[in-house]
């Protein structure tokens, strides 16, 4: 298959390195090469686990066909390179959705299983490699493979949240959630500091199905934590207005055209922001009707929103702390970071559920923040550096999906299961045919050439 | 009366767009080429994501001695056909020019399985006189160059073979429609030099079926290749050979 050498780079746009991609249109064509290689659907991971150095990525962009959908189960069959928004289009009409979904459409449905991806429901639902049923997999040795929960369970649970270490991700087969509408009952809830914060997300009186807290980043003392706490679950048919329709078209679809110059985004223009979206979300305290591209994916309709971040890129940093120790984590985290006088435009506090069984998974019991941080020079990596401190302290972890820059002891004290799935690994590839930037930064699956 | 559509050499990339864009109108669907496998899972996903009836089935455009039994099959299968796309086609590899046995399978597939397959559809819509056939050619056969003069020339032969067939057909008032893509974001240009203005399968899936509700009789892909092949064909002989394209 014909390569293209090209420098790449994923979400974050940091790091931007050479890879020769190739890109299938078969199924068949989906298998390992003599040389490293590593799969990349959408490239929706922020830094560097879609990336191979001087070596081969593969494209499964075009074997992406859905493949067996169960009306009456809801049980969905596709291949790997399908997008959550193919799924959805297909889906949503026949009164079902996915059982989880992260803040974009705009991602692989192998990707998903890859990164056990979560969303604003794992306090409930868990996060999505719990609703995959099997997997079939392309292993080193080029054989397929089907695994499930109980059958070729470790190789099951070392491929969810793998990273795409194990083999390449070939089908999906997905239980899906039913729906009666295609709406959400929304609704926000202001709070005035992180206290209250944690509190109202912790509140079963208050709690949804779904819940996400914005924190205006830029508050700081006394107003440290200052944020909306937004609540929401799938319509019931009751619950829509009469003359609700059956779908919006305000198909709205807005794109950065160009890189913004790195200034814009500072202080001052964060701070005015912020402000605003207080004032305007914080102020919809009673319950709404919001479609579903509102509430899951706000950023969806501006295309290359990474752009505002500018030319250099960012970093997404997203960590967790476990429940008994996240407020103090979570504190010292925001202090740290008001401290560093660095603005991140974006942060979100979920609560997480329960770990699930993926050996390299992200989620545990606790509460989870996410930050963009645009990268304006080296400091801000001695900043990360703190704030990993922080997380370690108080026994969390950092989200291999958005990461661009862990080191490989941070790695190894933050995911204690990592000796367990090295045993798959070394079982299923022992030769390390699956590698890549990520995993050669964090020194996963032993010494790869 | 069938609103079925067959697609000949339906694994290609614009042949998937191309078949997604009949479906999008509704039309059924008859998936024919060599690879089974790859037939099984796009006949399941357009099913899916369009709710219309995907059948399929196997075709070897160098076979030709079977053609008219696969053609029997898929109009019984279909009850009747509406039209057909003639999606298939072999760019060989570097050596094909110095090598022959290379060449004579780029010609075999291109042009002499296609005006197997074609003569067929031809005589099956002749006397209904109705339907249409489009026939994906390439701007490649509108002039030869020393870089694929093989390809060219069998889907040059192939443009022509769909030329005379349209005017056959016209009193019949079958519909004959010739495709020429330029440059197209597919397996068979991927990580190649030089490409330029390269259109999504998808773009040209759409446009190929929006073709039917238009007159043109001969369409370029995206549309702005009708002027550059003009520029091509119009460099006088004694220029154009000594050109490296």
């Amino acid at each position: 298959m014909s390569t293209l050498i090209t420098p790449l780079s994923g979400w974050g746009r940091y790091p931007v390195q050479t890879c020769a991609l190739a890109r299938p249109e078969r199924y068949v064509e989906l298998k390992p090469d003599s040389e490293t290689l590593i799969a990349r659907g959408q490239g929706r991971s922020y830094g560097d686990a879609s990336l191979n150095e001087n070596g081969r990525v593969l494209l499964t962009e075009r074997v992406n066909r859905l493949l067996e959908f169960d009306k009456a189960q809801g049980i969905l069959r596709a291949e790997a390179g399908v997008t959550l928004a193919e799924i959805l289009d297909a889906i949503v009409p026949r009164g079902w959705f996915l059982p989880v979904t992260p803040g974009t459409k705009f991602v692989s449905l192998g990707g998903c299983v890859a990164a056990d991806v979560h969303g604003k429901n794992h306090h409930h639902d868990g996060s999505f490699g719990d609703h995959v049923l099997a997997l079939e997999m392309i292993l080193a040795d080029g054989s397929r493979n089907l695994c499930t929960p109980t059958e070729n369970a470790e190789l099951f649970h070392a491929t969810v949240g793998g990273m795409g270490l194990t083999g390449i991700i070939g089908e999906v087969t997905l239980k899906l959630i039913p729906i009666k509408n295609d709406r959400m009952i929304v609704q926000h809830h202001r709070t005035a500091n992180l206290e209250q914060l944690f509190q109202i997300l912790q509140n079963p009186a208050v709690d949804d199905r779904y819940s996400v807290a914005w924190i205006d980043s830029m508050a700081s003392g006394k107003n440290m934590g200052r944020g909306i706490a937004m609540f929401g679950h799938h319509a019931a048919a009751e619950e829509l207005p009469a003359d609700y329709k059956k779908s919006d078209q305000s198909n709205r679809s807005r794109s950065i055209p160009v890189d913004l110059p790195a200034w814009v985004l500072n202080p001052l223009t964060i701070g005015a922001f912020n402000a605003l979206y207080f004032q305007r979300e914080g102020s919809k305290q009673q319950p709404f009707v919001s479609s579903h591209d509102a509430f899951f994916y706000p950023l969806d309709g501006i295309g290359h929103w990474n752009r505002l971040y500018g030319k250099r890129g960012f970093v997404q940093y997203q960590c967790v702390i476990p429940d008994a120790t996240a407020f103090d984590g979570m504190q010292a985290l925001l202090q740290e970071l008001s401290g560093s006088r660095r603005p991140s435009f974006l942060a979100v506090l979920k609560r997480l559920g329960v770990q699930g069984k993926g050996l390299l998974s992200f989620p545990m019991a606790g509460y989870t923040l996410a930050l963009d941080l645009p990268i304006r020079d080296e400091g801000l990596f001695a900043l990360l550096d703190k704030l990993d401190m922080i997380v370690m302290q108080h026994g969390g972890r950092v989200y291999l999906a958005k990461d661009a820059r862990l080191s490989a002891a941070s790695f190894r004290a933050m995911y204690p299961q990592y000796e367990a799935w090295l045993k798959v690994k070394h079982a299923v590839d022992p030769h390390s045919r699956f590698s890549s930037s990520l995993s050669r930064r964090l020194q996963i699956g032993g010494n790869a050439a | 009366m069938s609103e079925a559509v067959l697609i000949l050499g339906a694994t290609s990339a614009i042949a998937r767009a191309t078949a997604a864009a009949f479906a999008a109108k509704g039309h059924t669907l008859y998936l024919a080429a060599r690879d089974m496998d790859e037939l099984r899972r796009s006949a399941a996903d357009l099913h899916l994501r369009y709710g219309v009836e995907v059948r399929y089935g196997l075709f070897d455009a160098e076979q030709t001695e079977t053609h008219a039994t696969f053609l029997q099959t898929v109009i019984e299968e279909m009850q009747g056909l509406h039209g057909v796309v003639l999606a298939f086609g072999y760019l060989g590899d570097q050596q094909v020019a110095r090598d022959f046995s290379i060449g004579a399978k780029v010609i075999a597939s291109n042009f002499t399985g296609a005006a197997s397959i074609l003569s067929h559809c031809a005589n099956y819509f002749e006397p209904l006189k109705r339907g249409f056939i489009i026939g994906i050619s390439s701007v490649a056969g509108d002039r030869g160059r020393q870089s694929n003069y093989v390809y060219g020339a069998a889907k040059g032969a192939l443009s022509l073979y769909l030329q005379g067939l349209r005017n056959r057909l016209f009193a019949s008032k079958v519909r004959v429609i010739t495709v020429k893509p330029g440059f197209v974001d597919t397996a068979m240009t991927y990580g190649l030099p030089g490409l330029f203005l390269v259109a999504s399968p998808q773009a040209i899936g759409e446009r190929i079926v929006a073709a039917l509700d238009k007159s043109a009789d001969v369409v370029y892909l995206p549309w702005f290749w009708r002027y550059i092949m003009l520029i091509i064909k119009h460099i006088p002989e004694p220029i154009f050979k000594r050109l490296k394209l």
